[in-house]
């Protein structure tokens, strides 16, 4: 492995290390996917990266590619499926929070 | 037809290209599979998507790619700051912010892009309105909130999808 791989590999562990921690320590279900859909998505990108790199051209390179591209457009997705699902089924925000206009707009006794 | 011919085309490159040979086999298998998928999901692939072969929307698109991965970076440090930071300074909520993006492709793209930059996750997106979740709210005026939320992905997304 060259250096740049190495590099690669480190900072995409480091920003999926950081994802895993706030998964633990951030206090409430968005928060949470705040930290996991941002960290994990770059982490993993960087890692596949290094794999990029590390075959040069062929085959294996361009699935990796293929995967980062659909990291990048399915894991927001899943965020946002994960918070309007849990907001839906009644899971209120931290007490900490400042506000919630979406409970303002569409109150959970409104809906169906 | 056009549409479905586009993307049984479109499919079939995607599968040469992760079996990666030329073979008759793997062809006819791709022709088979890619047949199957136009088949069955067409109708949810979005029209509009053919437009994006403009080289104009081309070139936005390829301008948008390093700014959007500025703001990914920018985001995960953030994330890992507040991550690490031993007291978590967070003043999370949910904000209300407008978009004036009409095709639905372009809002999927805005409400992704916002979701991996910095501190802000679409929860919902209703009508014109986007509810965001702000994992540090600055300010509790929804102009302000639109103009550091939305403003910067908008004027790309525009010039790629519309």
């Amino acid at each position: 492995m060259s250096n740049l791989e190495t590099i690669l590999v480190i900072i995409g562990l480091f920003f999926n290390f950081a994802g895993c921690v706030g998964l633990i320590r951030f206090p409430d279900i968005y928060n949470r996917l705040q930290a996991s859909t941002k960290c994990v998505t770059l982490g993993t990108a960087l890692i596949l990266m290094a794999v990029v790199i590390h075959f040069g051209w062929n085959s294996i390179s361009l699935k990796a590619l293929f995967c980062i591209v659909f990291i990048f457009l399915t894991a927001p997705t899943a965020a946002h499926a994960i918070s309007r699902g849990s907001h839906r089924a009644g899971f209120s925000l931290w007490e900490g929070s400042v506000m919630d206009r979406y409970k303002e707009d569409y109150p959970p006794e409104a809906r169906d | 037809m056009t549409k479905r011919f586009f993307e049984f085309i479109m499919l079939l490159i995607i599968w040469l290209i992760f079996v990666w040979s030329v073979q008759i086999p793997d062809i006819i298998a791709g022709v088979i599979v890619a047949f199957i998928i136009v088949l069955l999901f067409s109708d949810i692939f979005p029209a509009e998507i053919t437009r994006l072969l403009h080289p104009v929307r081309i070139f936005w698109g390829l301008v948008y790619i390093p700014v959007f991965f500025w703001y990914v970076l920018k985001s995960n440090l953030d994330v890992a700051y507040r991550v690490f930071h031993p007291e978590i300074p967070i003043r999370p909520g949910i904000v209300k912010v407008k978009t004036t993006l009409k095709s639905e492709v372009a809002r999927t793209f805005l409400a992704n892009s916002i979701t991996l930059t910095p501190g802000t996750l679409t929860v919902d997106c209703i009508e014109d309105n986007l509810y965001v979740h702000w994992i540090n709210i600055v300010s509790e005026d929804p102009e302000v909130e639109t103009r550091l939320i939305v403003d910067k992905f908008e004027k790309y997304l525009k010039k790629i999808f519309e």
